[in-house]
């Protein structure tokens, strides 16, 4: 790790200044990511404010038809939340899958959302949800905010404070892990809403999370995993690597798509401490 | 059998200090006003270093030392070497190139080290080396075996045309030609034996410290065997003479092979330590371990099994290129040959075999001995052989097995081994049962229904253990003596001191080896304490590996403890006032036959020590004695594992469904332990197998270079593993063992591949099964079936 | 440079610090707590995990700075002297562990399992809540079964509340 100064934040306003005024600034919300890549020396920040005492940002409530989380909602409280196991089960789910249990206990969702890691679970339902992400300045939608590898539309002086879920009717998220690393090597959010249905896929895009609306268009006749039986998607613009060709990530989309679907058929008991569900072994 | 001695699952010993936190690793020790290092390694796989500028990283903060391969070399120190000479088939010894512990003139590998930062703080010394600038002129690398040999690959060593290290032999070319000129059936198989990175959980480590009082050092060190690397660092280094040179193993994290070897990371803080006039530290990260630890496997084989009418197999036939890596070493020449093909006849009685095995070098990590070394490259030849040819004759696996194994012993192989002992159909027949594989056609059909396609394999292998026979590795080229020494040290109060030149990393010795004191001399286990890994306080040891420790090791003990005995009849024949062919000991107790005179150990010991009652001219005071154990064959554990896989063919996963593992170990000490041993072993072959798959693309980078990118078996890619035993005892030691701790490491990557295939229906997939493998397997199957449709 | 402080093993522990400094660092180097272990350096082994607060984290993933004023439990705190946790307990008795080197890292996350899902725990759940603990020697077989055994001697009395601290 670079040397850096640290500035421990005690209140929202007093980290939006630090990071209006300070050097080359990074926020440190649970670090899950970001301290990785600073002890492997690929981020160098001069100076990290620490987020991890600001009071406030950290809620998880149902408002009307939305479920709104707060930015430093840890991976554990989004899954543990019986207000989200309630509205969302498919979130609470997927924030059960990310990392591990100690990473969840200190990585939020803010951050994740924030660093749009082309691997992580939480743009998958962020975008396959059309949830909205709050900052400190405005309300971005998803189909806005992701921007590609590790970009978002957050400026630099823009704090994520929640992230707003409407309910759908239904929801589905199949992860299948790359063996190594435990991310998404694909991972698929199915939602149907009352206006639309949304397929949002993470791990396989070489740009990051995408919608498949071919999907989508089938899923909109009828809500179903045989809705999709034969679909895939061209292989051109995926990811390729040792985990998996881009052929394979195209085929893996529909295999996931379809148990996604499948999955949010299912009426989801909490599955806390259990495995398989909408997740699998690997 | 008593609750603490040979045959109890006695709880270990040396849990306590790792359960509470207070094991001793290397990285764990602190000398006073220690500094700590960081390497600046190559990033290129092959680079001419044209110069080196270290004057901006010597002035940053806390910097004690900037020192680069040009000063090692001015040192006149020697280079790294492999301890064993494998001749050409002409006759011509391996071409071994100079290994300098920090690369001066050329880098041949990604993270050859170059030059070293000492610092106050492991912080400041990373800082430093960021500012030392190394210019390089890249040159073209190779790092696939199969193409290093090939003309027109880059030439990494002057001594290695071709980077041709040997081409070795063993067998009769022209009987084994023969024996496939009247073969019935030929199976023909091309694979590669996927490399593999060790990852011991414990990085490397090492403290090394100069006293200029005593001109001496000392070097805590996460080794397996560290006598032998302070002979290898004094005599062929030369950094100090032995007597001046204290190497000590604390607790080491796991070694499966990686840390037996003479790294150049521990020659440099020696080094350095002397220079700087402080104690030096280095302690790996892991992702410096990916391009630091020699590597293990990286063969590509084309192999050929003859058949007869009736199953029988007639001849073998196996070409290996082996991938050796930038630098010879320390025993990786005999890891691919002597280690390899003597195990190429397996379970089976096979007329005439035939190997040739090609070593090269590439622009790759160091590869030398891994978990099985050399056995589980054999042993996947042969059963994945033996499986397909069943599959081929339509006969049942286990039937062409059995037609084929060794029944009568001693057995002596085509390719030198001789079989001492063994019931290769007793371990298959109990794995049989135990796994009821008379219900696999109903679960398959059970899968079937659930979309999922299953398989079984099995492999039958054997291993050859106990390393060895010191006149017998001398002939075949080895630099060392691989007997075992142990110390008895009985105190006055009658508990005693087990010093052993094995070298515990997970096999719980401090129990096992204490366990034999307990039975042997009838005290309680509390009252043994097992020394090992220091060689201020052990005489001299071969360390730890190849599955050496109990038939090796504890044969040493077994020799020293007949001496203890020995001498206590003696003392006690005075003390008792008897003929010394009259005492008899037994529970602790000697006594006079058909008397009740008797004196109990501890009472015995003391009379050792006070030296009244007996004449010290004739009999000297004291209860010490040691022993040195020289094996007059290897050992020859077998066993019989069953794997059985389910495989989801949407995504190409394989869910290992059961394992069942039944094995031959001779004698085992310790139940528990010797589970345990399996377990490990089996998840490391089913690794092999399933997930760990290391990458370097075409410029030498490796790719799969951390644990975001290399695969390690975790708790859900297993099972529960069924495992069980049979016994035949090894004839050739006192105590019957025949080694148990790479058997599962040997067995598995055989038995999940031909589960695979056996699921497939096809045998066009290599390790590892990954589900991208698996699934692009099953397209490429399908594809040709449609087409032969 | 910032100043620490934090509780650990019950103690106070306070110290000025480069702010760059990991937790792991922190109670290896400054308070010599060397049973917390640093295996891998992508977050991914487990050998570091402690309990922060009476949640178990990667100590090699968290800045010490960030545990100012946390309550910390390392696997040196988790016995009553010689009296052994009954996770430590189980994990001897089950032969879960080889090298050592990946047990405490195991030790605190079992501990740490059991606190969050109660006392009966089966191998499915044992197996999937451990990925985020790597061990190269025992193949986990016996970690499983040590786990399980562990949780149940939790439920008859031993070792729940202190874990929780």
């Amino acid at each position: 790790m670079y040397a850096f100064n640290y500035h421990r934040a005690s209140g929202l306003r007093q980290a939006i200044n630090m990071l209006g005024k300070l050097e080359d600034p990074k926020l440190l919300a649970g670090g899950q990511t970001l301290l990785p890549t600073m002890k492997q020396r690929l981020a160098s920040p001069a100076n990290l404010i620490d987020l991890g005492q600001v009071e406030g940002i950290n809620e998880i409530e149902l408002k009307g038809r939305s479920l709104v989380i707060g930015a430093m909602a840890r991976h554990a409280e989004v899954a543990n939340s019986p207000v989200v196991q309630q509205a969302i089960p498919a979130l609470a789910e997927l924030a059960s899958m990310i990392g591990d249990p100690a990473v969840r206990h200190r990585g939020t969702i803010g951050g994740s959302v924030a660093n749009n890691d082309p691997n992580a679970d939480y743009p998958a339902a962020v975008l396959g949800l059309g949830a909205t992400v709050i900052t400190s300045k405005r309300k971005i939608a998803a189909d806005d905010f992701f921007k590609g590898l590790f970009e978002t539309a957050l400026e630099p002086d823009e704090i994520i404070t929640k992230i707003s879920f409407p309910v759908p009717k239904k929801a589905g998220y199949y992860k299948f892990r790359n063996q190594a690393s435990r991310f998404a090597l694909v991972g698929v959010f199915v939602a149907k809403r009352p206006s639309e249905i949304r397929v949002a896929v993470t791990g396989a895009g070489a740009s990051g999370v995408f919608r498949v609306p071919s999907f989508e268009e089938a899923l909109k006749k009828r809500f179903s995993p045989k809705s999709l039986d034969g679909l895939s998607i061209p292989a051109t613009g995926l990811a390729s690597d040792i985990h998996g060709s881009a052929e394979y990530r195209a085929h893996l989309v529909g295999v996931c798509a379809r148990r996604a679907v499948a999955a949010a058929d299912v009426k989801t008991e909490s599955k806390i401490g259990v495995t398989g569900g909408a997740g699998e072994q690997n | 059998m008593s609750a603490t001695g040979i045959g109890a699952a006695v709880r270990r010993k040396e849990d306590f200090r790792f359960i509470t936190g207070k094991g001793q690793y290397t990285d764990d020790v602190s000398r006073p006003g220690q500094t700590y290092t960081c390497f600046i390694r190559s990033p290129h796989a092959h680079a001419k270093i044209l110069s080196i500028d270290t004057a901006a990283a010597a002035a940053m903060p806390g910097v004690v030392a900037v020192l680069t391969g040009q000063d090692f070399a001015e040192s006149k120190l020697g280079g790294l070497i492999c301890g064993w000479t494998v001749l050409s088939k002409d006759g011509s010894p391996m071409k071994m190139a100079p290994h300098p512990a920090l690369a001066a003139g050329k880098a041949n590998h990604v993270g050859d080290p170059v030059a070293v930062v000492v610092a106050e703080s492991v912080a400041q010394a990373k800082d430093a080396a960021e500012k030392v600038v190394v210019n390089y002129e890249v040159l073209p690398a190779v790092t696939d075996p199969a193409k290093a040999a090939q003309k027109g690959a880059p030439q990494i060593h002057e001594v290695a045309p071709n980077n041709t290290i040997y081409n070795w032999h063993l067998g009769d070319p022209d009987a084994t030609a023969a024996a496939f000129k009247g073969a019935k059936h030929v199976t023909t198989l091309e694979f590669v034996n996927n490399r593999l990175v060790p990852n011991a959980m414990e990085p490397r480590a090492a403290l090394a410290e100069y006293d200029p009082g005593s001109d001496s050092f000392t070097l805590w060190n996460a080794t397996q065997n560290p006598h032998v690397a302070r002979l290898v660092i004094s005599a062929f280094i030369g950094m100090a003479p032995e007597h001046k040179l204290r190497v000590i193993a604390p607790d080491v994290g796991g070694g499966f092979g990686s840390k037996i070897f003479i790294y150049p990371e521990e020659v440099v803080c020696l080094w350095a330590s002397k220079k700087v006039g402080r104690p030096v530290k280095w302690t790996a990260e892991r992702s410096e371990s990916f391009i630091s630890d020699a590597h293990g496997r990286d063969h590509v084989t084309r192999a050929q099994m003859a058949f007869d009418d009736d199953g029988k197999i007639t001849g073998l036939k196996v070409h290996t290129i082996a991938n050796l890596g930038a630098y010879m070493s320390t025993f990786s020449s005999a890891v691919p040959t002597f280690l390899y093909a003597t195990l190429l006849s397996g379970q089976y009685a096979i007329p005439h075999i035939y190997c040739e095995v090609d070593a090269v070098y590439t622009n790759t990590v160091p590869v030398d001995a891994y978990r099985g070394a050399g056995r589980p490259e054999a042993t996947f030849v042969v059963e994945r052989l033996v499986e397909v040819g069943a599959r081929e004759l339509g006969l049942d696996p286990t039937e062409l097995r059995r037609r084929n194994f060794v029944k009568q012993f001693p057995y002596q192989t085509s390719v030198a081994s001789l079989y001492d002992a063994g019931d290769y159909d007793a371990s298959m027949q109990k794995a049989l049962q135990i796994h009821d594989y008379k219900g696999f056609g109903k679960r398959k059909r059970e899968s079937e229904r659930r979309g999922k396609l299953r398989g079984i394999g099995f492999a039958t292998y054997i291993e050859a253990c106990g390393v060895a026979p010191s006149s017998l590795v001398g002939q075949l080229g080895a630099g060392v003596g691989l007997w075992e020494s142990a110390e008895v040290r009985v105190n006055p109060t009658g508990s005693v001191e087990l010093l052993t030149g094995c070298h515990q990393h997970g096999q719980g010795h401090e129990t096992t080896f204490a366990q034999l004191v307990s039975e042997r001399l009838g005290i309680p286990i509390e009252n043994v304490t097992v020394v090992h890994g220091d060689t201020d306080k052990v005489q001299f040891g071969m360390g730890t590996y190849g599955s050496r420790s109990g038939a090796v090791g504890m044969s040493a003990v077994v020799k020293a403890l007949d001496k203890v005995e020995a001498k206590a009849k003696k003392i006690a024949a005075h003390v008792l006032e008897a003929a010394e062919g009259d005492i008899v000991f037994k529970d602790g107790k000697f006594s006079v036959a058909g008397t009740d005179k008797a004196i109990d150990w501890g009472s015995l010991a003391l009379q050792a020590y006070v030296a009244h009652k007996f004449p010290t001219g004739e009999i000297e005071p004291g209860l010490k004695e040691s022993a040195f154990y020289d094996p007059t064959n290897f050992t020859f554990p077998a066993g019989c594992h069953i794997c059985e896989i389910e495989i989801d063919p949407a995504t190409g996963v394989t869910e290992i469904a059961a394992w069942t593992a039944v094995d031959d170990f001779g004698t085992v000490i310790n139940p528990m332990i010797v589970e345990g041993q399996v377990h490990g072993g089996v998840a490391q072959g089913v690794g092999q197998a399933l997930l760990e798959h290391t990458v370097y693309d075409d410029k030498g980078q490796l790719v799969s270079g951390s644990y975001m990118d290399y695969a390690m078996p975790r708790a859900d890619d297993l099972p529960s593993l069924k495992v069980d035993t049979t016994v035949t005892k090894c004839p050739s030691n006192p105590l019957g063992i025949k080694g148990c701790g790479e058997a599962g490491a040997i067995a598995a990557p055989a038995a999940v591949m031909n589960a695979i295939t056996n699921a497939l229906g096809t045998e066009k997939i290599d390790m590892p099964a990954t589900p991208q493998n698996v699934w692009a397997a099953l397209q490429q199957a399908n594809t040709l079936r449609q087409a032969a449709e | 440079m910032p100043t620490v402080s934090m509780t650990v093993n019950g103690k106070p522990a306070k110290a000025d610090v480069d702010p760059r400094t990991l937790l792991v660092q922190f109670l290896r180097e400054h308070l010599r707590l060397t049973g917390t272990h640093v295996g891998c350096d992508t977050s991914q082994c487990g050998a570091c995990v402690v309990h922060v607060n009476g949640k178990a984290v990667k100590s090699c993933t968290m800045l010490a700075v960030s545990a100012d004023g946390a309550q910390v439990v390392t696997i040196e705190g988790l016995a009553d002297g010689q009296q052994l946790h009954p996770m430590q307990e189980a994990f001897r008795e089950h032969h879960g562990l080889q090298c050592g080197f990946c047990t405490p890292g195991m030790i605190m996350t079992a501990v740490d399992m059991v606190n969050r899902l109660g006392n009966s725990l089966d191998e499915k759940t044992i197996r999937h809540e451990l990925e985020g603990n790597i061990c190269r020697c025992t193949g986990y077989h016996n970690i499983v079964k040590a786990i399980g055994a562990g949780a149940q001697a939790m439920g008859k009395g031993g070792g729940m509340q202190h874990a929780a601290e």
